[in-house]
């Protein structure tokens, strides 16, 4: 597919089709209804389902259904629809199946408004749900790595047998760039037999079962520490993230998604007047990517922490990862509204002159 | 008869397994019936069920075959993720009346209302099992449960609900019927039921709902006969017994 202009939502759509997942179970919320809608008309094209749930609740646990036949398959949602979601997301975590779910976050608590907003950091960085598991959060910064971050996320959905989730925020969703989306080959599924239902002669004659539950402590402990060991392992191995300017920077802003657009504008201005900012990305919100603080240049005398958020939810991540040696200040919008470039810029000022007094 | 039939165990149960059920529980019953429904239409190795949270979440201990435990009651949306994934195989849920009449009722109407080829097998003892004697949406006025110990009162508690009719009601389904587990004439006609819910989804008629009316002697205070016919006094006359949609 040539290089073309699409909107966030429909971008993850195809995105996820070219990367071979046939099979959708959702239910509408704005404001990500383009990705139901585009589903609905093209995977039946593509030899797949599009299955529209009676609610957020029942439509992860189709995902849940779906995943444990070892073939690709998504949801989609915002923020009070990934709430309800969160239920079966522990379940799919719990029964280790792999699965994409996206998150085009809005303005919260409650019903919250239908806006852009960063403030499902802690939920989808804790999992959401009851018990000790995690998903794969990832972060796309504008549209190209949103789609190459969707055909990822099934990679590593299937590599780990975890959940995945891009958690990107209204502006991402509704916003228009160009994009290239390449097809990406998903796995046979009859080499999953092992771990799915419905393989029985490819297992050799065996049944399986998918577990939710284990009464006895003498099985669930073995397989929260499993869990763990496994969380451990993609600690270690997918941390991702982005160093912008940061070489010399005497402050470096850190900001994901949206607000890290706004921040690369804010310090591409500041350079050229001879301040020294830069920026650190995460694209992996978990595991988060406790690597790109531990090692900023010894010019770094501050922190600035941008978010969509009035509760700055990313805040004590950045906090554990300097072990507290960098003051952090805050600066953003919420509620809906993303923080200007003229904002950003007159912080960072303030923060250097304070630095300099 | 000419003929000589020797009891034996289906070979869908799986060998030297032992149930966790209390004795008189027809659970048992009504899990030999889907064994021997799943075997005479030879659909074991195709074939994938998914246990209910309730007292057969541990079903698939005794069943050889493809199994998942589902979330409270919303075995009817795993199935539909399965079925839409896989339409070659034979997928049925088993749910008990907490998990399918309350806080699994929208899975199970929108389910049936779908009407992708499914089964569901519906256990029906006017209780809550494994939590121990709860008062269930089935349980019956005056019903005495842990959670309703003077009785179920319509006024606060509602009536009970009658899910073969009401979701006969939909337009979707192709089979609902009820039976009852309590004696052989009735189990006869229960096997009939399952057989045909399960022949169903192989021809591709749509989705079947067998209720099958159970005894629960632990939380109801019986000894299983007793159980049995109380069953009989009081569930079959506000639960009847009979087919309520049948697509030929």
């Amino acid at each position: 597919m040539a290089r073309s202009l699409m909107k966030g939502t429909e971008a993850i759509a195809e995105a996820a089709i070219q990367a071979g997942c046939k099979y959708f179970f959702g239910y509408p919320i704005t404001p990500q209804n383009e990705i139901p809608e585009y589903m609905s008309a093209h995977l039946p094209k593509a030899g797949g389902m599009y299955v529209q749930g009676e609610s957020e609740v029942a439509s992860i646990n189709m995902v849940m259904g779906g995943a444990a036949t070892g073939y690709r398959v998504m949801t989609t949602s915002s923020s009070p629809g990934i709430s309800l979601m969160s239920e079966g997301i522990s379940y799919i975590a719990m029964a280790e199946l792999p699965c994409v779910i996206v998150n085009i976050s809005r303005g919260g608590p409650g019903l919250g408004n239908i806006l852009p907003a960063q403030a499902d950091y802690r939920q989808a960085t804790s999992g959401g749900g009851h018990g000790d598991y995690n998903v794969i959060v990832l972060a796309p910064g504008n549209l190209q790595e949103a789609v190459d971050l969707t055909q990822d996320a099934f990679a590593l959905s299937q590599k780990y047998r975890n959940p995945v989730m891009i958690l990107a925020d209204g502006f991402m969703g509704q916003m228009m760039e160009a994009v290239e989306i390449k097809p990406r080959q998903a796995e046979d599924p009859s080499t999953n037999a092992d771990w799915a239902l419905g393989w029985w002669k490819e297992r050799g004659d065996k049944h399986l079962t998918i577990y939710s539950m284990h009464l006895d402590p003498d099985k669930l402990e073995p397989h929260n520490t499993r869990l763990q060991e496994k969380y451990a392992r993609i600690r270690a191995n997918e941390v991702r993230f982005e160093h912008f300017m940061v070489d010399d920077a005497e402050l470096v802003i850190t900001a994901y998604g949206t607000t890290s657009r706004v921040c690369r504008s804010a310090i591409n201005n500041l350079r050229a007047e001879g301040y020294k900012v830069g920026m650190v990305r995460p694209i992996t919100l978990w595991p988060f990517p406790t690597a790109g603080y531990s090692n900023l240049p010894k010019s770094v005398k501050g922190i600035l922490d941008v978010e969509m958020s009035a509760a700055f939810q990313m805040v004590d991540d950045v906090r554990l990862a300097t072990l507290c040696d960098l003051p952090i200040a805050t600066a953003g919008r919420w509620g809906g509204y993303s923080p200007t470039v003229r904002q950003i810029e007159e912080k960072c000022k303030e923060l250097l002159k304070n630095n300099q007094e | 008869m000419s003929e000589t039939q020797v009891f034996s165990m289906p070979k869908v149960w799986n060998a030297d397994v032992h149930t966790h059920y209390c004795p008189g529980c027809t659970h048992g019953v009504a899990h030999r019936l889907v064994c021997e429904a799943i075997e005479e239409l030879g659909i074991q190795d195709r074939t994938i069920g998914l246990a209910p949270v309730g007292c057969a979440v541990l079903m698939h201990q005794y069943l050889a075959l493809d199994m998942m435990e589902a979330a409270h009651g919303r075995a009817p949306a795993a199935a539909t993720g399965i079925k839409a994934v896989r339409p070659d195989k034979i997928v049925f849920t088993y749910q008990g009346d907490g998990d399918l009449a309350s806080i699994g009722m929208g899975e199970i109407v929108h389910m049936m209302n779908r009407s992708l080829p499914l089964t569901v097998i519906f256990i029906n003892n006017a209780i809550y099992g494994m939590t121990g004697g709860q008062m269930a949406p089935t349980t019956l006025l005056g019903q005495k449960s842990t959670t309703s110990p003077a009785g179920r009162d319509a006024k606060v508690n509602g009536y009970p609900i009658r899910m073969s009719e009401m979701l006969a009601t939909l337009a979707g389904p192709a089979y609902i019927e009820r039976v009852a587990l309590t004696q052989p004439k009735y189990i006869i006609k229960a096997k009939q039921a399952v057989l045909k819910a399960f022949k169903n989804q192989v021809d591709g008629k749509g989705v079947s709902f067998v209720e099958l009316l159970s005894t629960c002697p632990t939380n109801w205070g019986m000894r299983p006969l007793d159980a049995c016919k109380w069953l009989e006094e009081n569930m079959i006359p506000y639960y009847p017994l009979g087919v309520f949609k049948d697509f030929q």
